[in-house]
């Protein structure tokens, strides 16, 4: 068996959630061989080459493949996909973008967000927001998989030593264009990766509140996020949002503060090792989920634990 | 141009649906059922592109038991002009649902088709970029903003760090993000109403769409649950224990 990774990459760097994929990969069994594609991605593919645990490195370096764009990208996983037995990619918004239309092209069902490796055929993955962990078998010739990144402990990013191969195959469709991008400008780290996460909810009552938030993040050296209802009423940018519809967070601790604890949201944080909730309604369904709960004014509580960590 | 809009039946969002007993799913039996929310965003942009004069015409499609055609209604009464309900009993998957919409697209030549980014119940968000792969059509997955302009849409899209945005050629599909939109209500007039616009119906088997998978699940378990927690009486007792019982921080 040998298994195809598609590496998350960007600004010139390997993404955490590549790590976690060819974790899920070497659960598997089997070499792993990871695909960098892009345009300049020369320095990204020494580093993937560099992941313990990976045998080789294809590297597909084309303007065609700037951006990431499926309509090029998807051919050319499918074109090499065929020669292996399974072709994984994190759930990132790339993954989840450009895998599907790759399983199309082989014709085969697509098994997406995994949370473990039951075998080399049969893995299990939350459906129904995460009320539900569904075992799937496939039989597929080549298995296309999207892995939960938080599902899978990262293997080291240092100690391999692959080999770099070029890939020259070049599919440009012509059918779609990058325009631009606007990018959420952040100095804490990256949501899913963080150990801690500290999200408001609409008890924040505005964006400016956040600030007691991001006071208590910035202490703890945490990410901050946000429920879906606080994003809504424009508090913070979208990207911020954990839940079925958002990221899926499961850090060390993860503290939510004035979010009742919508199906939704849990979905995209009950995994969290440790749970705390600050809310003044006790009856909130957050407090069912949570290992500690203090019912409280956020406002009065969140500097005080500001002033105490 | 023509919108083609493909809906989903799924269980309510609001349901906190529960295992069987015998491990083979979840159980659906008396359980409200809706239009997945994805889908009603989808329903919504196609309804406000024809009220902006882009679209002529919207075409609704479903694939799934005859009892969809409630769904289908919902979208008719949205605005919708007629609908096509593919039916079949058979739990299927997204590839099986794609193969299937292609077979209504290649009927049908829509400009644009719009589909919710995914279902709740399945939670696979794959259909829509499936159904881009088999017509060979541009995407534009997890829509936030749609602007038709010509022979090209722009697609501003949520993407893990921000925003991006891409133009793409028609035909084309795009799938939506919750911020796209926000749906309205059926009126009871529109509802009314809604009972008159066609409805056709057609089977894979008619369609010549094969829809045999290469996956199954094998079963169906509730999550473990979390042990219970605490509730502590101040903010130096929450400290205290994050430091010296759970040592998180």
């Amino acid at each position: 068996m040998t298994i195809l990774v598609i590496a998350e990459h960007e600004n010139g760097a390997v993404a955490p959630a590549t790590l976690n994929t060819v974790a899920a990969a070497a659960k598997i069994g089997g070499d792993i061989h990871v695909l960098v594609a892009g345009q300049n991605v020369g320095g990204v593919a020494e580093a993937a080459a560099k992941i313990a645990g990976v045998a080789k490195v294809l590297v597909a370096d084309n303007a065609a493949y700037a951006n990431l764009l499926p309509e090029n990208v998807a051919p050319l996983v499918a074109e090499l996909g065929k020669g292996y037995s399974h072709v994984l990619a994190p759930a990132t918004s790339n993954g989840k973008n450009i895998l599907p239309r790759v399983a199309a092209q082989l014709d085969v069902d697509q098994i997406s967000e995994i949370i473990s490796v039951e075998s080399a055929d049969t893995f299990k993955r939350p459906i129904y927001a995460g009320n539900a962990i569904a075992t799937v078998q496939s039989n597929a010739a080549v298995k296309v998989i999207t892995v939960r990144a938080t599902g899978f402990d990262a293997v080291a990013a240092e100690g391999g030593s692959a080999a770099v191969e070029a890939v020259a195959a070049v599919h440009n469709a012509g059918t779609s264009a990058f325009v631009g991008e606007e990018l959420a400008k952040s100095d804490r780290p990256e949501l899913t990766a963080a150990k801690i996460v500290v999200s408001g909810g609409r008890g924040m009552q505005n964006g400016d509140n956040f600030k007691h938030l991001y006071a208590l993040a910035d202490k703890l050296g945490a990410a901050v996020g946000a429920s879906r209802a606080a994003v809504d009423a424009g508090f913070v940018p979208n990207d911020m949002q954990v839940g079925q519809t958002g990221k899926i967070v499961a850090p060390q601790l993860y503290i939510a503060v004035g979010i009742s604890g919508a199906i939704q949201h849990l979905a995209g944080m009950k995994d969290s090792k440790v749970i705390v909730a600050i809310n003044k309604d006790e009856e909130a369904p957050i407090f069912q989920v949570a290992d500690y709960g203090l019912v409280a004014d956020l406002f009065e509580a969140v500097p005080e634990l500001e002033k105490l960590v | 141009m023509k919108v083609l809009v493909a809906v989903k039946r799924v269980v309510d969002f609001n349901v906190k649906v529960r295992v069987k007993a015998d491990n083979t799913g979840v159980d659906l039996t008396s359980v409200k059922m809706s239009l997945n929310p994805f889908c009603e965003i989808a329903v919504e942009e196609a309804v406000r592109l024809k009220e902006k004069g882009v679209a002529s015409e919207i075409v609704v499609v479903s694939v799934g038991p005859a009892t969809a055609q409630e769904q289908l209604r919902t979208a008719l009464a949205l605005g919708a002009d007629r609908a096509v309900l593919v039916e079949s009993n058979d739990e299927l998957n997204s590839l099986a649902v794609a193969k299937l919409l292609k077979a209504v697209v290649d009927k049908e030549q829509p400009q644009l088709v719009i589909l919710g980014k995914q279902a709740i119940d399945s939670d696979n968000n794959q259909t829509g970029q499936m159904l881009a792969a088999l017509t060979g059509f541009a995407q534009g997955t997890f829509a936030s903003k749609v602007e038709v302009a010509g022979d090209k849409v722009n697609v501003t899209r949520e993407i893990d760090g921000g925003l991006q945005t891409l133009a793409l050629n028609l035909p084309a599909v795009i799938t939506t993000d919750l911020r796209l939109n926000e749906p309205r209500y059926a009126s009871l007039p529109n509802i009314m109403k809604a009972k008159k616009k066609p409805l056709e119906t057609v089977t894979p088997e008619a369609l010549g769409v094969s829809t045999a998978s290469t996956s199954k699940i094998l079963k169906v378990e509730a999550p473990a649950a979390r042990s219970a927690g605490i509730k502590v009486k101040s903010v130096a007792e929450l400290v205290e224990k994050l430091k010296n019982e759970a040592k998180v921080i």
